[in-house]
C-alpha cells in the first residue's frame, strides 16, 4: 500500500502540469487529496503500529547489492509519516488560495507533490540505501524549489548552497550508511536496530551519519543555508524548511540513536553542536527585521535543541525531544502560513514596517498567539508540555549524568546553554508576535489590501487547534511515545507529557527560561543595541563561500593547464600515452613468440612498395600527390588481402580505394596546390619520435597478439555455422548479414549520418538539392547518348566518355545486382555491390554532370537510405513475427515449373535451377540501398553542389602561389 | 606457440607512423590523409593477429582447415567502408574551412584561450556567482 501511495504521489507529480493548465489553481485542492488519503491511511495503522507492530512491505530491486525496496512503519516512522503528509495537505490546499493572485504554477503543483512523495518515502524506507535515494531526492526538489525564480539571484544562490551544502553531508552519510550495512550484515534498518552491529566499521559510520543528519538538520555549522532557502515561497518554506524536509536529520539521529549514541564522539558532538545551534539560531532570530527570516532562524535554533534531545540517546530525552519534533512541525508551520497571510495581506513582512495588523486582523492574530505561545513553550500548549519533557531530558544530565557519562561541570553547562536558548526562544516568540500584530506607538496602522479568505485561513486555523488541544493530550501521548523511549538502552524513564508539571529542575529550568525570555523581550531596544556592538567574525558562510571561490579558482586554474586548446596537443598526448603505455608493457615479456618472415614473396615485395609509398605520402606537400599515393597504399592494401586469402576484403578495399580517389579528387579541385606549412618547424622532430614510438608498438603488439593466442577462436566453429543457420557458402558475409549482424546494423547508420553530415555541409539548410530531370517520360525528343550532358558547356563534354559510360552503366549495374545476390555463396555482398553501382552513379556524373546524375538516379540520396535502413530493420524484426528471434534466417527452396529447366533436344538446360532464397539477403539488399545512398549523396554534395556554388561564386578560389585561398563569397547561403 | 608474419607487422608498423605523423598536423586535409594512412595500417593489423594466410573462406571452396580466419575479415570489411565515410565527412569539412576561411587550419580553441587569460589573471570563471544572500539579516528575502 505504501508503495502504491508513493508511486501516485509521483504519478500524479507527473501529471500535474496538464493538470494546472486544466483547472488553475485549484489543481493544488485536487493533489492535497493524496497526502490527506495517506494520512487516513496512517491513521487507519495505528491499531498495528501502537501495539508494538510494523506494516512492512518488500519487493526485489538489486538482489546482488542486498538492496531492496522495502518500506517498514514503525513507531517513529508513523509519527513522521503523519507530520509529513497531514502538513503536507494543508501546505498544499493553503496554496490554492496562496498563489490566487499569480499565474498558475504547474512547477509548484509538480514539486511539490513529489517532494511529498520523496519525504514519505524517506521516512518509511527501511532499507539504508532507498533511503539515501529518497534523501537525495527531497534535496533535489528542495533545490527545484528554492530556485522557484532562477531569473533572481537570491534564488540561484541559496538553492545552488542549500543543494551544495545538503549533498555533502548526502555524500558522507551514504559512506556510512554503507558502513553499516557492511558492519551489520544487513542493509534492513529494522535489523540493524533490534541487533546493533558494533567494531570499526560502526566507528566509521557514526561521525558520517551523524555528518548528515546535520547537513540536512542545518545545525552549525552546516546552518547558513536555511536562512537563504526562504527566498522560496512561503509555503514551501512551511513544508520543506520548517515542517518536513530540516526534520529528515532529526529522524535519521532518532532512528540511529539507540544503535550509535554510544560511539566515541557522537554525543559530545550533538551536545555541542546542537547547544551552539540553539544559541545561536536564538540570538540572531532576534535581531532579525523580516519576519520569515525571524523564523527561519527560529528553525534552526529548533532544530538544534531537537537534534540535542534526539541524539542524547536517553529514555526522558527521547521523549522530550519526539514530543517536541511534532510540537514544532504544528506550531512552525502555523507560524510561516501566518507570516504568508500578513504579507499577503500587507505586502509587507518587516516588522519594523507593521502596525496595528492585529486589530485589523483578530483570527490571524490568535492563531498566531497561539503558534507563538507554543513556540515560547508557555501554557497551556503542545509546546509547552513537550518543551517541559525535553527539559527533564537534559536536567536528569545534570543531576546524576543518566547513565551516558557526562561530567558534572559540562552537563550544567549544558543545562546552562539550554536555558539561554530557551529564554532565547521566548524573547523571539514574543517579539515575532508583536512585531507582526502589536499596534506600535506613534506608528499608522498598516492598510490590508487583500483580508484572508477563509480558505487561507482553514490551514492555520486547524493546526493551531491541532496545538492547544495537543497541551491538553499528554498522557495519551506519552502512552503513544513511551514504547520509542524505552527502546533507548539508557537513562531514567520520563515523568510523561503533564500539563500541570511536577514541581521539580524542569519546571524550575522552565520559570528561568520564561522570566528571563520576557526580560529580554521588554529591553529588546537595549539588547539590539548590544548585539550591534558585536564584531562580524568570520562565520561557515564565508568559509563556504570562500571555499567555492577556491573550488572555482582551481578549475580555472587545471583547465588552463590541461586543455590547451590544441588539437594536435590532445591527440599527440593520447598517442603517447597509449605508445609508452604499451611499450613498457611490452618489456616485461619474458618470450616473444617466434616470427617468420612472410608467407609468400609476394607480401614482401608488395610490402616494400606499401612502405615506400606511405613515407613518400607522409613527406609530400602536394595535395594531390599525397592523395594519390595513399590510394597506392590503399591499392597494396587490397593486394595483401587477396594474398592473405580474402578475397571479400580485396574487393571491398579496390572499390573503396576507387571512390575514396574520386571523392578526394572532387574536392581537390577547389583547394590550393600544396598543404599549408606549419608555422612551427620545431615540434617536427618531436612528431617524427611520437610517430615511430607509435608505430613500433602497434608492430610489437602484432607480433605478439597472434603468438599469445591460447583460446580457440571463435571463428573456428564459423565453416559449420554459417551452413547450418546461416545457409550460405560465404562465411564473411554470412558473418556480416547473420552472425554479427547488429555491427553492420550500427555501421550503416553511422553511413548514414556520414552521408547527411556531407549534405548538410554543402547545402547547409537542407538535405540535398532538389532532383531536376532534363527529361520526362514522355518528352524524350533527342535521344543522344547522355540526355543530362547536354546542360554542360560543350568544352566540357567529351563524346568518347559519353559513349562509354553509355554502355558500362547497364553492365557495371548488372554486375552489382550479381555482386548482391551472389554475396551469399561468392565473394561480394551488398557493400561491395552497393559500391559497384555506386561508382556507376559516380560515373554517369564524371561523364554528363550534375544533371545526368539526376537523370541516372532520379530520387533523393535520403530516400534510398531511408529505404535501406527500414528494410535492415525490418529483415531484422520480421522473424518475431513467426516466432523466431532478431536476425533468425531462413531459406527457401524454389523452383518455379517451366522455368526451372528448359527441355532442349540437347538435353535439359538450366535456366533458373533451384533457386535457394536466404531471408538475410533482404538485409543485404538493405546494406546495398545503404551503400548505393551514400555514394548518390556524394555524388550530388561534392559534385553538384560544389558546381552549383561555383556557378554562383561561392567555392574558394585558392590564391596563385599561396597556400591559402580566397573565402567563398556570402558565407550562408 | 603459434608464429607471426613479421613483413605484414613491420609494413602495418611504418604505415601507422606515417599516419600517426600527419596527424599531429594543423591541417586538415593533413590531418584527414593521416587518419586514411593510420586505417590502411591498422587494417593490416588484423590479417597478423588473425593468423597465417589461408584459403578463402568460402566454403565449397576450401577446406575448413586451410581456411584464413573469416571473423577477423568481417571485421575488417566494415572498418574500410567506415573509413570510406569518415574521409568523405573529414574532405567535407577541410572544403568547408575553406570556403569560411581560406584555409583548412585547426586553430586553437578561443574558449581555451579566454580560460587561459583568466587563469593568467587570477580570476575566478565567468559563470561563477558570489553567494547573494546573507545571513546578517539585512538583505531583503523576498519573493
Amino acid at each position: 500500500m505504501l508503495t502504491i501511495l508513493i508511486s501516485a504521489h509521483l504519478v500524479i507529480a507527473m501529471a500535474a502540469a496538464g493538470l494546472t493548465r486544466l483547472i488553475g489553481h485549484r489543481a493544488f485542492l485536487l493533489v492535497a487529496v493524496l497526502p490527506a488519503a495517506t494520512f487516513g491511511w496512517l491513521v487507519a495503522q495505528a491499531p498495528v503500529v501502537l501495539a508494538g507492530g510494523a506494516v512492512s512491505e518488500v519487493a526485489a530491486w538489486i538482489p546482488a547489492l542486498r538492496v531492496e525496496l522495502s518500506f517498514r512503519l514503525g513507531l517513529v516512522q508513523w509519527l513522521l509519516a503523519l507530520v509529513v503528509t497531514g502538513i503536507g495537505a494543508v501546505v498544499l490546499w493553503y496554496c490554492r488560495w496562496y498563489f490566487a493572485g499569480v499565474a498558475s504554477q504547474p512547477r509548484v503543483v509538480g514539486l511539490l507533490t513529489a517532494f511529498c512523495a520523496a519525504m514519505i518515502g524517506l521516512v518509511t524506507a527501511d532499507d539504508l540505501i532507498l533511503l539515501y535515494v529518497f534523501w537525495e531526492a527531497t534535496t533535489v526538489f528542495s533545490y527545484l524549489l528554492i530556485g522557484h525564480d532562477p531569473t533572481r539571484r537570491a534564488n540561484r544562490s541559496a538553492a545552488l548552497t542549500a543543494l551544495i551544502v545538503t549533498t555533502t553531508g548526502g555524500l558522507a552519510m551514504l559512506v556510512g550508511l554503507i558502513a553499516l550495512g557492511q558492519a551489520a550484515g544487513t542493509n534492513s534498518l529494522a535489523a540493524i536496530v533490534a541487533a546493533p552491529p558494533s567494531g570499526a566499521l560502526v566507528m566509521l559510520a557514526a561521525p558520517l551519519i551523524l555528518a548528515g543528519a546535520l547537513s540536512k538538520s542545518a545545525l552549525a555549522p552546516f546552518h547558513f543555508w536555511l536562512p537563504g532557502a526562504m527566498a522560496a515561497p512561503t509555503p514551501i518554506s512551511a513544508y520543506l524548511h520548517a515542517a518536513a524536509m530540516v526534520k529528515a536529520g532529526v529522524y535519521l539521529v532518532a532512528v540511529f540513536a539507540p544503535v550509535l549514541a554510544g560511539q566515541p564522539g557522537w554525543r559530545p558532538a550533538v551536545w555541542t553542536l546542537g547547544a551552539l545551534t540553539l544559541f545561536l539560531g536564538g540570538w540572531r532570530a532576534l535581531r532579525q527585521d523580516d519576519l520569515k527570516l525571524l523564523l527561519a532562524y527560529g528553525t534552526v535554533s529548533q532544530l538544534g535543541l531537537l537534534v540535542l534531545l534526539v541524539g542524547t540517546g536517553t529514555q526522558a530525552a527521547a521523549l522530550g525531544g519526539m514530543a517536541m519534533l511534532i510540537a514544532h512541525a504544528l506550531f512552525k508551520a502555523t507560524a510561516f502560513l501566518v507570516v504568508g497571510i500578513v504579507d499577503h495581506g500587507t505586502g509587507t513582512r518587516q516588522l519594523s514596517e507593521l502596525s496595528g495588523v492585529g486589530r485589523s486582523l483578530p483570527l490571524t492574530a490568535t492563531v498566531a498567539g497561539i503558534a507563538a505561545a507554543s513556540m515560547a513553550g508557555l501554557p497551556p500548549t503542545l509546546g509547552f508540555i513537550a518543551k517541559e519533557a525535553g527539559l527533564e531530558g537534559i536536567t536528569n544530565l545534570g543531576l546524576g549524568h543518566d547513565g551516558t557519562g557526562i561530567a558534572a561541570l559540562p552537563a550544567w553547562l549544558l543545562i546552562g546553554v539550554v536555558v539561554a536558548g530557551s529564554a532565547l526562544t521566548v524573547a523571539y516568540s514574543l517579539r515575532w508576535w508583536w512585531g507582526a500584530f502589536w499596534t506600535k506607538p506613534g506608528a499608522p496602522a498598516t492598510p490590508i489590501s487583500h483580508r484572508p479568505e477563509a480558505g487561507l485561513l482553514a490551514g492555520p486555523v486547524l493546526l493551531a487547534a491541532a496545538t492547544l488541544v495537543g497541551g491538553f493530550l499528554g498522557g495519551p501521548l506519552t502512552a503513544v511515545l513511551q514504547p520509542y523511549a524505552d527502546t533507548l538502552p539508557l537513562g531514567e524513564p520520563g515523568h510523561g507529557l503533564k500539563l500541570i508539571p511536577d514541581p521539580g529542575a524542569p519546571l524550575a529550568a522552565s520559570v528561568v527560561a520564561i522570566g528571563l525570555g520576557v526580560l529580554l523581550f521588554v529591553q529588546r531596544d537595549r539588547i539590539a543595541r548590544i548585539q550591534q556592538t558585536f564584531p562580524l567574525v568570520y562565520g561557515a558562510a564565508d568559509f563556504y563561500r570562500a571555499s567555492m571561490a577556491a573550488i572555482d579558482r582551481l578549475a580555472v586554474e587545471v583547465t588552463d593547464r590541461t586543455q590547451r586548446g590544441s588539437l594536435a596537443s590532445y591527440v599527440g598526448t593520447i598517442l603517447a600515452v597509449i605508445a609508452a603505455g604499451i611499450l613498457l608493457a611490452l618489456a616485461s615479456v619474458q618470450a616473444w613468440p617466434a616470427a617468420y618472415l612472410a608467407d609468400n614473396a609476394g607480401q614482401v615485395v608488395v610490402g616494400a612498395v606499401m612502405m615506400v609509398a606511405a613515407v613518400a605520402v607522409a613527406t609530400s606537400r602536394g595535395r594531390l600527390r599525397a592523395v594519390l599515393l595513399l590510394g597506392v597504399t590503399g591499392y597494396c592494401t587490397a593486394v595483401l588481402f587477396l594474398l592473405h586469402g580474402a578475397p571479400d576484403l580485396a574487393l571491398t578495399q579496390v572499390l573503396v580505394e576507387t571512390v575514396s580517389l574520386l571523392v578526394f579528387l572532387l574536392v581537390l579541385r577547389k583547394l590550393p596546390k600544396y598543404f599549408t606549412e606549419r608555422p612551427l618547424q620545431s615540434s617536427r622532430w618531436w612528431r617524427v619520435v611520437l610517430a615511430g614510438g607509435t608505430g613500433l608498438a602497434f608492430t610489437l603488439v602484432a607480433l605478439l597478439a597472434f603468438g599469445s593466442r591460447v583460446a580457440t577462436p571463435v571463428s573456428a566453429a564459423y565453416p559449420e555455422v554459417a551452413k547450418s543457420f546461416g545457409y550460405g557458402n560465404n562465411i564473411v558475409n554470412v558473418v556480416l548479414v547473420d552472425t554479427r549482424a547488429w555491427d553492420t546494423i550500427g555501421e550503416i547508420a553511422v553511413l548514414s549520418i556520414a552521408a547527411t553530415g556531407v549534405a548538410s555541409l554543402i547545402f547547409l539548410r537542407s538535405r540535398g538539392a532538389p532532383v531536376r530531370r532534363v527529361t520526362s517520360p514522355g518528352n524524350r525528343r533527342d535521344r543522344g547518348w547522355l540526355q543530362g550532358s547536354r546542360s554542360l558547356p560543350d568544352a566540357q563534354r567529351s563524346l568518347i566518355f559519353e559513349v562509354v559510360t553509355r554502355l558500362l552503366f547497364p553492365v557495371m549495374i548488372l554486375v552489382s545486382i550479381y555482386l548482391l545476390v551472389a554475396g551469399h555463396n561468392l565473394p561480394g555482398g551488398g557493400f561491395a555491390g552497393g559500391l559497384v553501382a555506386g561508382t556507376a552513379l559516380l560515373i554517369r556524373y564524371l561523364a554528363g554532370g550534375r544533371a545526368e546524375l539526376d537523370e541516372a538516379m532520379p530520387l533523393p540520396a535520403g530516400a534510398l537510405l531511408g529505404t535501406g535502413l527500414a528494410a535492415a530493420v525490418a529483415s531484422a524484426v520480421a522473424p518475431l513475427a513467426v516466432g523466431g528471434v532478431i536476425f533468425q534466417s531462413f531459406d527457401v527452396h524454389l523452383r518455379i515449373p517451366g522455368w526451372d529447366q528448359l527441355a532442349t533436344p540437347l538435353g535439359p538446360l538450366t535456366i533458373l535451377g533451384d533457386v535457394h532464397l536466404v531471408s538475410s539477403t533482404v538485409f543485404d539488399i538493405g546494406v546495398y540501398l545503404v551503400v548505393v545512398g551514400m555514394l548518390l549523396d556524394l555524388g550530388r554534395s561534392l559534385g553538384g553542389g560544389i558546381d552549383a556554388q561555383a556557378e554562383e561564386g561561392l567555392t574558394p578560389a585558392p590564391e596563385p602561389e599561396s597556400t591559402h585561398a580566397i573565402p567563398g563569397g556570402r558565407s550562408d547561403r | 606457440m603459434n608464429a607471426a608474419n613479421l613483413t605484414l607487422a613491420i609494413t602495418a608498423g611504418l604505415v601507422i607512423a606515417c599516419g600517426v605523423y600527419l596527424i599531429t598536423e594543423r591541417s586538415l586535409s593533413r590531418i584527414l590523409v593521416g587518419v586514411v594512412l593510420a586505417s590502411n595500417g591498422v587494417n593490416l593489423l588484423f590479417l597478423v593477429a588473425s593468423g597465417p594466410a589461408g584459403g578463402a573462406p568460402i566454403i565449397g571452396l576450401t577446406p575448413a582447415d586451410r581456411m584464413s580466419d573469416p571473423l577477423p575479415q568481417a571485421m575488417v570489411l566494415t572498418a574500410i567502408v567506415i573509413t570510406l565515410s569518415v574521409a568523405a565527412f573529414v574532405m567535407t569539412m577541410a572544403y568547408r574551412s575553406f570556403q569560411l576561411n581560406g584555409n583548412d587550419e585547426v586553430d586553437d580553441d578561443v574558449e581555451d584561450a579566454r580560460i587561459a587569460a583568466l587563469a593568467e589573471a587570477d580570476r575566478t570563471s565567468d559563470s561563477f556567482e558570489e553567494l547573494g544572500f546573507s545571513d546578517t539579516g539585512e538583505d531583503v528575502v523576498s519573493e
